[in-house]
């Protein structure tokens, strides 16, 4: 099982406690009028595919309820680092594998 | 299936390994606020606990702005908070789950059966909602032997079913 670090409880807890929630840093456009179907397309439904590392959500469901942000080496299923939403995303070379 | 009714009885399973108990009722508040929390500790008459865990009281933090509050006068700290000007819910939800106490030797082992987390690393005197299988609860320690998890009604028939099975396994391992 993983363990995965939450930002708010700041603690280092089961995998089981969480839920994964999709790709991180992805912004709904401020005017949606403005966007063409194209645009509109990639915001809803285009996603990264990595090998490596990828910036996901995740909530800890039975926990503090709060979403937050993770970097996870999708080849390893390491945790690089987890860090708040809300905050700009981490440098990758700063990031060792399993410091999280 | 009302939980309230179908667990008549105080105590589901006691032997020599652990002790398995319905907790009388007590009224729940459940507490949302975020920014100075000065006027509404004021109001309680108390600080609310900041980290995560954390119990003063009977109040238990779940969140970063998140609380429960376990009382015998719901109505009074109702009354005391409904004039704060901070911004805040403060929810009455006595209703919505029950608790149960489980104390003995192999409290901890036994919580080992749904719970993920390292019973072992958890302080005395903290609380904290966590997973006991698949069912979300808020587990509180508050003594190295005694524990109270609240379990929403509903859930409440399977979890304790699954408690007595693993309480009954535990003693006759130890007979
Ligand atoms: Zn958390």
């Amino acid at each position: 099982m993983l363990l995965i670090h939450c930002p708010h409880c700041e603690e280092t807890l089961p995998e089981a406690e969480f839920a994964y929630a999709g790709q991180a840093h992805i912004v709904r456009p401020a005017d949606p009028m403005s966007q063409t179907d194209e645009q509109w397309e990639e915001f809803l439904f285009i996603r990264e595919n990595a090998k490596g590392a990828h910036y996901e959500r995740w909530r800890h469901l039975h926990g503090c309820g709060r979403f937050f942000n993770a970097v996870r080496d999708t080849v390893s299923d390491r945790f690089l680092t987890t860090y708040p939403s809300g905050t700009p995303r981490p440098d990758l070379s700063t990031l060792t594998e399993g410091k999280a | 299936m009302n939980a309230l009714t179908s667990f008549p009885t105080e105590t589901l399973v006691s032997n020599a390994a652990v002790s398995v108990t319905k907790v009388p009722h007590r009224a729940r508040l459940s507490l949302r606020a975020r920014g100075d929390l000065g006027p509404l500790e004021r109001a309680l008459g108390y600080s609310l606990p900041r980290k995560i865990g954390g119990v003063t009281l009977g109040t238990a933090c779940l969140g970063p702005d998140e609380w429960i509050i376990m009382t015998d006068d719901a109505a009074a700290i109702m009354a005391a908070c409904a004039s704060v000007d901070l911004p805040h819910s403060l929810v009455d939800v006595s209703g919505r789950e029950i608790s149960f106490e489980i104390e003995g030797d192999r409290a901890g082992e036994l919580l080992t059966l749904g719970c993920p987390r390292d019973i072992d690393a958890i302080a005395d005197g903290t609380a904290r909602r966590t997973v006991f299988d698949g069912v979300t609860v808020t587990l509180w320690r508050d003594t190295s032997e005694r524990f109270r998890i609240d379990v929403w009604n509903s859930f409440a028939p399977h979890v304790a079913h699954l408690l007595e099975i693993g309480a009954r396994e535990l003693a006759a391992e130890m007979a």
